[in-house]
């Protein structure tokens, strides 16, 4: 999480190749674009936003006159609602658990790509080419599919129903090495590390001091992405995880399939469930934009 | 001193042990013993900072899907005191089980129309991305909205837009003259609504990877296609789709491998339907069949052999996906 909160370096060493670019991009139609793409520019925004608004709708009124109404303006129900969603999981608990959940699994992604990124773009070793080509063809392996076995032993050392099953098969990723790797690659001079070497600082606190924190903002970025993946995982945790100790994805999945449905119930879980990270996107927004554009371009 | 030393040195990042000077007052045996404790350090610390990701892909990724493999070649039941070994029985009941080829073809038909109209729209948002807009940042941050929201939250929200009784997409149709769609019970709108959840939230994500593929391509292309009288849509055409093409197989290729094992929207589309994907499975997916047979009728080695399958048509349409793309792509720059 610390990667996360001191964030506003990222721009600083981020955001160089994107200026440049975008320099190009205004030059080469000088004229502004013409209505019309606003206008469509804007109709694909009001359709993205669209289910978050119809959400809060839906949970903002009392079931009864939802469906004889059909309002289109949000009404006074909703903390009504949301003390019922309160009652029916365990929602704070789903809160804390999925925060740490991706909590730690970003730290641990965060600091363990980036010793082995450092390994692959600056360390020569045996090997070094064909591992790293094995790391990114892992990239394409639906490891999601060897969940069966997965579960087995998860329940064979007791560990299904508590949070270490959700976080230690996330641990480290592929893809956060081959981030780390590519930006590493660039962003630290070799002569750095040389000269650290040179003063005789051990190879790890040659990473510690020079490494570090040069990669300061794509580490953010990776932290960002990870939290995000983190969050939103479903398939394993509703396999592993109990409805007493849920995530906050298991929690509202409970939340659905209760026999008896209530719309403005269950709509008023999401729209709980979907405020923190509106939030977190509001704050972050920009840097998760500039991290996907970059991302793109480098791999 | 440092400068002309990593000039001498030359090659980058070839460690070497720090060197002392001579009038440095550490004895011969001390200086030894820390150039072997260097050596040791040079050697073997590249290993152990990758070696955690290694063991942790063996342990949860890589043995996982091989003792899947195993667990398909028995009658595996869970809890069960003792698991027969029947060969390949399960792969054969699997292939004479309609209920899996209806998944095989409900995954396909609900990827197809996931992928194809995505990636288009995601290409001509690119382009009106790319144009000089105001407040370019606010707009990038727009289309990509879907993306940060959680998809079982989103999937739920979806699943009740997508009510036949008192859903809102319903309720527009109808205000344009045309018929309610009974969104759950008819196979092909089911697809339609569950590919309309992947598209929205991945198209505006897609959009922005293929964006910055549009602003690395070099300025003087266009301009030498401007001086040679090429229309804007004769340029989109010809210089930016192909010039597009290894993001375009990026894109392809992961939406691929995600597409497939498609489980979370079909789950939770409706909520009295659950793992059955609607009362005739009209849109159980594999993964979703997978997880039925395997945690609910509890029929490990049935659901160990629909994973292996799975996993092998994954590889081979990413593989096929990865050929074509670049067959086509390609065949637009002559």
């Amino acid at each position: 999480m610390a990667t996360i909160t001191d964030r506003p370096a990222p721009s600083a060493a981020g955001s160089k190749p994107v200026k440049r670019r975008r320099s190009k991009a205004v030059s080469l139609s000088e004229r502004r674009p013409s209505f019309v793409v606003y206008g469509i520019l804007i109709a694909f925004i009001l359709g993205s936003a669209f289910p978050f608004y119809w959400s809060f709708l839906v949970a903002s009124h009392d079931d009864a006159t939802f469906t004889k109404d059909s309002p289109m303006l949000p009404g006074g129900n909703f903390f009504q609602n949301a003390s019922r969603v309160l009652d029916t999981i365990p929602f704070w608990k789903a809160l804390g658990n999925s925060i740490i959940v991706s909590g730690t699994v970003t730290i641990s992604v965060v600091v363990l790509s980036t010793l082995a990124g450092f390994a692959f773009a600056k360390l020569r070793f045996k090997g070094r080419g064909p591992l790293m080509v094995f790391v990114v063809a892992t990239l394409a392996v639906p490891t999601q599919l060897g969940i069966i076995p997965l579960y087995m032993v998860m329940a064979e050392y007791g560990w299904s129903g508590t949070l270490g099953a959700v976080i230690v098969p996330n641990l480290v990723t592929a893809f956060g090495v081959f981030w780390m790797r590519q930006y590493i690659a660039d962003a630290v001079p070799d002569e750095l590390i040389e000269a650290a070497r040179m003063d005789g600082c051990s190879m790890i606190r040659t990473f510690w001091h020079v490494c570090l924190p040069a990669v300061r903002p794509a580490a953010a970025m990776l932290g960002i992405f990870t939290f995000m993946m983190s969050w939103n995982d479903f398939l394993w945790p509703l396999i592993v995880l109990n409805a007493d100790n849920p995530t906050m994805q298991v929690a509202l999945e409970k939340l659905q399939s209760g026999y008896y449905v209530d719309k403005t119930l269950v709509l008023a879980g999401t729209t709980m469930a979907t405020v923190p990270i509106l939030i977190v996107f509001l704050v972050l927004g920009r840097q998760i934009v500039a991290g996907i554009m970059q991302g793109a371009v480098k791999g | 001193m440092t400068t002309e030393l990593s000039v001498a040195r030359g090659r980058g990042a070839e460690p070497r042990p720090p060197r002392r000077d001579d009038n440095d007052d550490i004895g011969t045996g001390k200086l030894s013993w820390r150039y072997r404790l260097n050596r040791l350090d040079v050697k073997f610390s590249p290993y152990l900072y990758i070696a955690p990701f290694f063991v942790l892909f063996a342990v949860v990724g890589l043995f996982p899907l091989l003792y899947t493999a195993y667990i398909s070649l028995f009658e595996w039941e869970l809890g069960a005191d003792e698991q027969p070994f029947i060969g390949v029985e399960n792969y054969t009941n699997l292939l004479a089980d309609s209920q899996f080829w209806n998944a095989m073809v409900n995954t396909f038909s609900i990827f197809a129309i996931s992928t194809i109209p995505q990636v288009i729209i995601a290409v001509l948002l690119a382009a009106l991305l790319n144009t000089a807009l105001r407040g370019r940042t606010g707009w990038r941050m727009g289309v990509l909205l879907p993306y940060v929201a959680s998809l079982v939250a989103l999937t739920i929200i979806f699943g009740d837009l997508f009510g036949v009784q008192y859903g809102s997409v319903n309720n527009i149709i109808e205000l344009f003259g045309f018929d309610r769609i009974d969104w759950q019970a008819d196979r092909w709108w089911s697809h339609v609504a569950i590919a309309t959840m992947v598209n929205w939230r991945w198209t505006g994500y897609n959009a922005l990877i293929v964006l910055a593929a549009m602003q690395a391509i070099p300025r003087d292309v266009y301009e030498a296609a401007w001086v040679d009288g090429a229309s804007k849509v004769r340029q989109f055409v010809s210089i930016t789709l192909p010039m597009l093409r290894p993001t375009l197989i990026f894109v392809i290729v992961t939406s691929t491998i995600g597409g497939l094992q498609i489980f979370t929207e079909p789950l939770l589309f409706s909520p009295s339907a659950g793992a059955n994907g609607g009362a005739t499975h009209q849109y159980q997916t594999v993964v979703l069949y997978m997880y039925q047979a395997g945690f609910q009728s509890q029929d490990l080695g049935y659901a160990s052999a629909m994973a292996w399958i799975l996993f092998i048509v994954i590889i081979a349409i990413a593989g096929i996906n990865f050929l074509l793309t670049r067959k086509l792509a390609s065949s637009g720059e002559a």
